[in-house]
């Protein structure tokens, strides 16, 4: 019993521990390949961080798309998915936003407003989350590949839209939003001025419990959970798992979706395009790190929003690029090294696991009749 | 145990001999000490029921499993056949390379095939015919050709294996084993998917390999078939090799007999009286099976005009080798499967369109035959288990209530004694008879009407056995209607009241426990008896 | 001449696809998901462009490239392989991690974040775009018979014949004696190279790198493998298809007929349709992506 707590516990850490410490080795060796010091590279990474309160905005600013994008991901995958659309899921949840903040008129109050952006940020990235869970429920079409291929269309499509319907002319993005601008946290504290920190980070944060509360304590989350873990013990206990699968999808769509107002309503107060890029496929790593626990994805969302901000600080010694290497080689790490670990720490109770799974297990025919 | 010694016979040199085999997986023990002694040019049975250890103890031959104790030695076999009486090999430990270039070939149940390849591309994977640096296919086509020609197994090379009969996959199978040049030709009951026209020509093909100097190990459980074909006959039970016979000098009845064990019968007998008296079942219908029909994607009629009643107060037990129908037949009660035609009736209601769920509020409890696949979310804890598919009833608001999951919990682990009792464990930690008795639990722990028992003691250990019968006789007498299916007889024979024997996916007989015994429903199980007695109440 | 014209560009950026298409049918067809098909084209990218500054040689710097694509294609398959990581996800990171290093070494080697020197290509510049221009660029030649190569090894070979096995059902492959593991690094490295030369021909036809200049072609090159049911014959004239689309929107450039995004969702939609079966069953290997599996 204290056993399966201790290796419950193990399983937690392993993923951020290899991480940080693959981090560091790497790090250290693109760093002295540039002819810098480690040392003082990270210490400009950690002062254009956490040292500032700039740094700390911008880094919460960051935190909130990859929470959002995150939990996307792990929510997908508690459902056995791989939805690899955030980014264009994103992109078409912040052109909805958009679109209605420039639709309702500028009378209308910006917490209603934002309300109502929030919302249709979900549908639309819901939206474009629900076509490939549609695919997957009705067709079996593999929806790593639709999800992947959607998100050329999808950005082709709002690229179309923008260019040709309704840019500021000289640039890529719509004209600003009327209403449903969210606060920024320099407008509440002066000290974070000039970064792009906003109120959305609480959003994210309510986000997460929420997930957490319906992955948890809901029967649809029960549920969900069972056709991610055993589809088939699923069906058994009257789960229609087409339908959560699809459901689910939809709902990954939306909650990356919610993560367009972060840009939209919060920082910029207009979708532009390519906002999205790269926040997709670093949901994947946020997720993978954090464990696909909303409360683990807040934290590795922490983590990589760091690394990518303190690529910028450390652009004076070493070029910024080096962190998008060190998200890559974290996520490979952790994808690798992770499961080979864990199969260590569980070999022995697998292994009997296993061995009785495979065999047609011996029946004791003589054992009840002849007592 | 001691096996009795071989009856003497032919006297031809010893093929394959192994002795003291001991395999076990995790804590279940597969072959305990079994033995085998096989001559060279003979066709010889392994029989017993399912679980006595005889895919274990062929796969150890073949080398896909290593042995924990014992030694394997096998007459190798290297161009032309035959060098004497000595040179019997210690084998022991090989893998399957090296039993398949020492001429050891195995059939297995499920087959090896790449069913996008075509015939000839199958058989000769791994040992390509080559001219320069392709694939010489025509040398290909014509070793299939000769192989064919020569064994009688008639296939078209040139045919995606995709597109063949189970029948034409089986001889592909064969194929590939007599390509690799196999002298010892392992099948595993090879006749659970043909058509009684493709065991004849099976047959045929064995004794044609025979005659060319072939020795053939058949696993099965069907004793009309081991009469038919085979010379000698190795009985296990229970991991344990516990009768050699040859089969000109016995009769079906001896190696039933054997197979099943004369204490398991001396016990069934005196356990027999005891039920058999409530069964007169005067209570009401509450299943209902009419002209019920399912269709697989591979074979249309599964099962097949099945027609079955089940009262209140009545365990009906169905019989049969594995692979007759039972499986498809429990699920598509339980709505797993859709019914091709006929219909299902539960509590008088007709289900046989509703979902899983309804199914279970209309009073359907299904003890699934394959806890590790259906009954469980390995990962999910006892508590969360001891829900599922009641999942919906422990709600509060769209919420789960917790609390009432965990008090059902513990009260459900007290009642069913299920060990550790600790709720919040993952099912997945559990040994084999206390996972049974969480999916017992949930399923025998509520309000229910019906009840699908299947395999319902598989791989548990003797003290959950007993826990278990003893839970479906409560049952029985608590006036729920109970059908079981068990590839176990003896377990049948224990606890039912009627017995239905299934075979080829229809019901074939019918009788009450008073007029069943190992001895009469052995031809109906083997197909031996094909006609239906329609006796007792149907 | 218009005709002739269309048919030039069409080929000129049908190349790519056809090496990422024979890298993507090399790699799925042994039950590895080709996500990383992107990766590789920009790592070869890449590798070109820094052995051609390195040594003067286009011949050396295709070399490089190959080497670099064979060297991500090894990770790949360790990752999964050996230690049986999640197929995607290795597969995204290591579409980063080219992103990633390549913009790195551009800095360290080359001091800018956009682009390479001028790298000396096959031929001479001045010979245009027309078939004059593709006929002495060697790799327009081997691009061409890349499918036809890939086609024959599968459906010839021993080697072929394996890799279908395995990427079908490796427990029956395994049963008789194939060496699962070895067949699927073979044909993942394989895989690797052939998709880097896609990458080298963009640099050499380019006369330089520039940053993350594959845009996306690894992705339609995977799109015209799934398209082209795996098949190399169907792969080649999905790739095809695909370029001549492209073509078609350049020319329609400056003209209003269709929006040019329309034609880029092209690849992707039909992608679509056909996992959806409307086109025909699309039918993949059977142990594709199957972790357990290696």
């Amino acid at each position: 019993m204290n056993e399966t707590r201790k290796t419950q516990l193990m399983e937690t850490l392993l993923p951020p521990i290899v991480a940080l410490l693959v981090a560091i080795v790497v790090g250290d060796l693109l760093i002295l390949t540039f002819g810098q010091s480690p040392a003082a590279v990270y210490k400009l990474l950690l002062d254009g961080t956490w040292g500032n309160a700039y740094g700390i905005g911008q880094v919460l600013y960051k935190a909130t798309t990859l929470t959002f994008t995150g939990l996307a991901v792990a929510l997908g995958i508690r459902a056995g998915l791989f939805n690899i659309g955030g980014e264009g899921q994103l992109a078409a949840g912040g052109f909805v936003a958009a679109l209605i903040g420039l639709a309702l008129p500028a009378a209308t109050p910006a917490i209603f407003a934002a309300i109502l952006c929030t919302l249709g940020a979900a549908a639309g990235g819901g939206a474009v989350g629900a076509v490939p869970g549609y695919l997957r429920a009705r067709f079996g079409a593999h929806e790593v590949i639709t999800t992947i291929m959607l998100n050329f269309v999808v950005l082709a499509l709002l690229g179309w839209i923008v260019s040709a319907k309704i840019h500021v002319p000289e640039s890529l993005h719509t004209p600003e939003i009327h209403t449903g601008a969210v606060t920024r946290l320099s407008d509440i504290m002066p000290v974070f001025h000039g970064s792009a920190a906003n109120l959305t980070l609480l959003v994210a944060l309510a986000t997460a419990a929420a997930v957490s509360w319906y992955l948890f304590r809901t029967r649809r989350g029960y549920e969900l959970r069972a056709v991610g873990l055993q589809p088939d013990a699923a069906e058994y206990g009257g789960v229609d798992v087409a339908s959560v699968r699809w459901r689910a999808l939809a709902i990954s769509g939306a909650l990356a979706g919610m993560g367009g107002i972060n840009f939209v309503l919060g920082y910029k107060r207009y979708y532009e395009e390519g906002f999205a890029t790269g926040a997709g496929f670093l949901g994947i790593a946020v997720a993978l790190v954090g464990r696909n626990s909303p409360s683990g994805i807040v934290i590795a969302a922490l983590l990589f929003a760091t690394l990518s901000q303190g690529g910028l600080a450390v652009n004076a010694l070493v070029p910024k690029q080096m962190v998008d290497v060190l998200q890559a080689v974290v996520i490979l790490a952790v994808a690798t090294a992770v499961p080979a670990v864990r199969q260590s720490i569980r070999s022995a109770a697998k292994d009997v696991a296993r061995s009785l799974a495979k065999q047609t297990p011996l029946e004791a025919p003589t054992a009840e009749v002849s007592k | 145990m001691t096996p009795p010694s071989m009856p003497n016979a032919a006297d031809a040199p010893v093929a394959v001999r192994m002795s003291e085999i001991v395999k076990t997986f995790g804590d279940v023990v597969a072959n305990r000490g079994a033995s085998l002694e096989v001559k060279r040019g003979e066709i010889h049975a392994i029989v017993g029921e399912n679980g006595a250890g005889k895919s274990t103890l062929m796969r150890i031959l073949s080398g896909m499993y290593g042995n924990d104790g014992g030694r394997v030695e096998v007459r190798v076999v290297k161009g032309e056949v035959g060098r004497g009486d000595e040179g019997l090999r210690d084998v022991t430990g090989w893998n399957t390379a090296e039993a398949i270039e020492a001429g050891v070939g195995m059939v297995h149940q499920h087959f090896m095939l790449v069913p996008p390849l075509t015939v000839a591309e199958n058989v000769v994977l791994g040992r390509e015919p080559k001219r320069g640096m392709t694939i010489d296919r025509r040398a290909a086509e014509q070793s299939v050709a000769e192989l064919s020609a020569r064994s009688g197994l008639v296939v078209p090379a040139t045919a995606k294996v995709a597109d063949l009969s189970v029948g034409e996959a089986q001889r592909v199978e064969i194929l590939k084993a007599l390509y690799r040049g196999a002298k010892i030709l392992i099948l595993d009951e090879p006749t659970a998917v043909l058509s009684p026209p493709e065991v004849t020509q099976l047959w045929d093909v064995l004794r044609k390999l025979r005659a060319d100097g072939g020795t053939i190990i058949l696993i099965t459980h069907k004793l009309d078939e081991v009469m038919d074909v085979s010379d000698a006959i190795t009985v296990m039970r229970a991991g344990e090799t516990v009768a050699r016979l040859r089969t000109s000098e016995t009769t079906p009845r001896d190696i039933a007999r054997a197979m099943v064990g004369r204490d398991v019968a001396l016990a069934l007998d005196a356990a027999g009286s005891a039920p058999s008296r409530a069964s007169a079942p005067n209570g009401a219908a509450l299943l209902e099976l009419r002209n019920v029909r399912v269709d697989s994607p591979r074979r249309r009629g599964v099962v097949n005009d099945v027609s079955l009643t089940v009262a209140a107060g009545e365990i009906v037990g169905i019989a049969g080798v594995e692979g007759n129908g039972q499986t498809e037949l429990i699920e598509a009660i339980a709505g797993l499967t859709p019914l091709a035609s006929g219909e299902i009736r539960i509590a008088g209601q007709d289900a046989s369109r509703l979902t899983v769920r309804e199914r279970g509020d209309a009073g359907l409890s299904h003890v699934p035959e394959d806890r590790h696949r259906r009954g469980l979310v390995l990962d999910y804890s006892i508590a969360d288990n001891l829900i599922l598919g009641q999942q919906h009833h422990f709600t509060r608001d769209a919420q789960l209530n917790i609390a009432r999951i965990n008090d059902h919990a513990r009260r459900r682990v007290a009642e069913f004694d299920i060990r550790p009792p600790n709720p919040h464990l993952p099912a997945r930690s559990l040994s084999g008879g206390n996972q049974q008795k969480v999916v017992i639990a949930r399923e025998m722990g509520r309000d229910f009407k019906v009840l699908l028992a299947a395999q319902p003691t598989r791989g548990v250990d003797v003290g959950a056995i007993e826990f278990i019968h003893e839970r479906l006789r409560r049952s029985r007498a608590a006036g729920k209607a109970v059908l079981l299916v068990s590839a176990d007889l003896a377990e049948v024979l224990a606890l039912s009241d009627r017995i239905a024997v299934m075979y080829g996916g229809r019901i074939v007989a019918v009788l009450p426990r008073s007029d069943a015994s190992a001895e009469v429903l052995g031809p109906y199980m083997t197909g031996a008896a094909g006609t239906v007695t329609q006796a007792g109440v149907a | 001449m218009i005709a002739l014209a269309f048919l030039a560009q069409t080929l000129r950026i049908a190349i790519p696809y056809l090496f990422a298409g024979a890298g993507g049918v090399m790699s799925e067809r042994s039950g590895l998901i080709a996500l990383t098909l992107e990766g590789y084209m920009l790592g070869g990218a890449f590798g070109a462009a820094v052995g051609a500054l390195a040594t003067g040689s286009p011949l050396l710097g295709a070399i490089t490239g190959m080497i670099f694509g064979g060297l991500l294609a090894l990770l790949y398959a360790v990752s999964a392989l050996k230690f049986k990581a999640n197929q995607v996800v290795t597969g995204v990171a290591i579409n980063l991690l080219v992103v990633g290093l390549t913009r790195f070494f551009l800095r360290l080697l080359y001091d800018s974040s956009s682009n390479s020197p001028r790298v000396p290509g096959f031929g001479r510049a001045e010979s245009g775009g027309g078939f004059a221009a593709l006929a002495i660029n060697p790799l327009v030649w081997l691009g061409l018979l890349a499918l036809v190569v890939i086609g024959w090894l599968l459906a010839r070979t021993a080697f072929g014949l394996r890799v279908r096995a395995v990427g079908e059902h490796p427990e029956a492959a395994a049963s008789v004696g194939v060496n699962v593991a070895r067949t699927r690094y073979i044909a993942v490295i394989l895989s690797g190279m052939l998709a880097s030369l896609g990458g080298v021909y963009l640099t050499l036809d380019q006369h330089q790198f520039t940053d993350q200049m594959t845009a996306g072609r690894g992705f339609i090159a995977l799109a015209a493998t799934i398209f082209g049911r795996w098949e190399p014959k169907r792969v080649a004239i999905a790739c095809l298809l695909f370029a001549a689309a492209e073509t078609l929107q350049i020319q329609l450039q400056g003209t209003q007929a269709i929006p040019s995004q329309f034609i880029e969702m092209i690849p992707y939609v039909l992608t679509i349709i056909a996992l959806a079966g409307v086109v025909g069953k699309a039918v993949q290997p059977a142990a594709l992506g199957r972790e357990e599996s290696a």
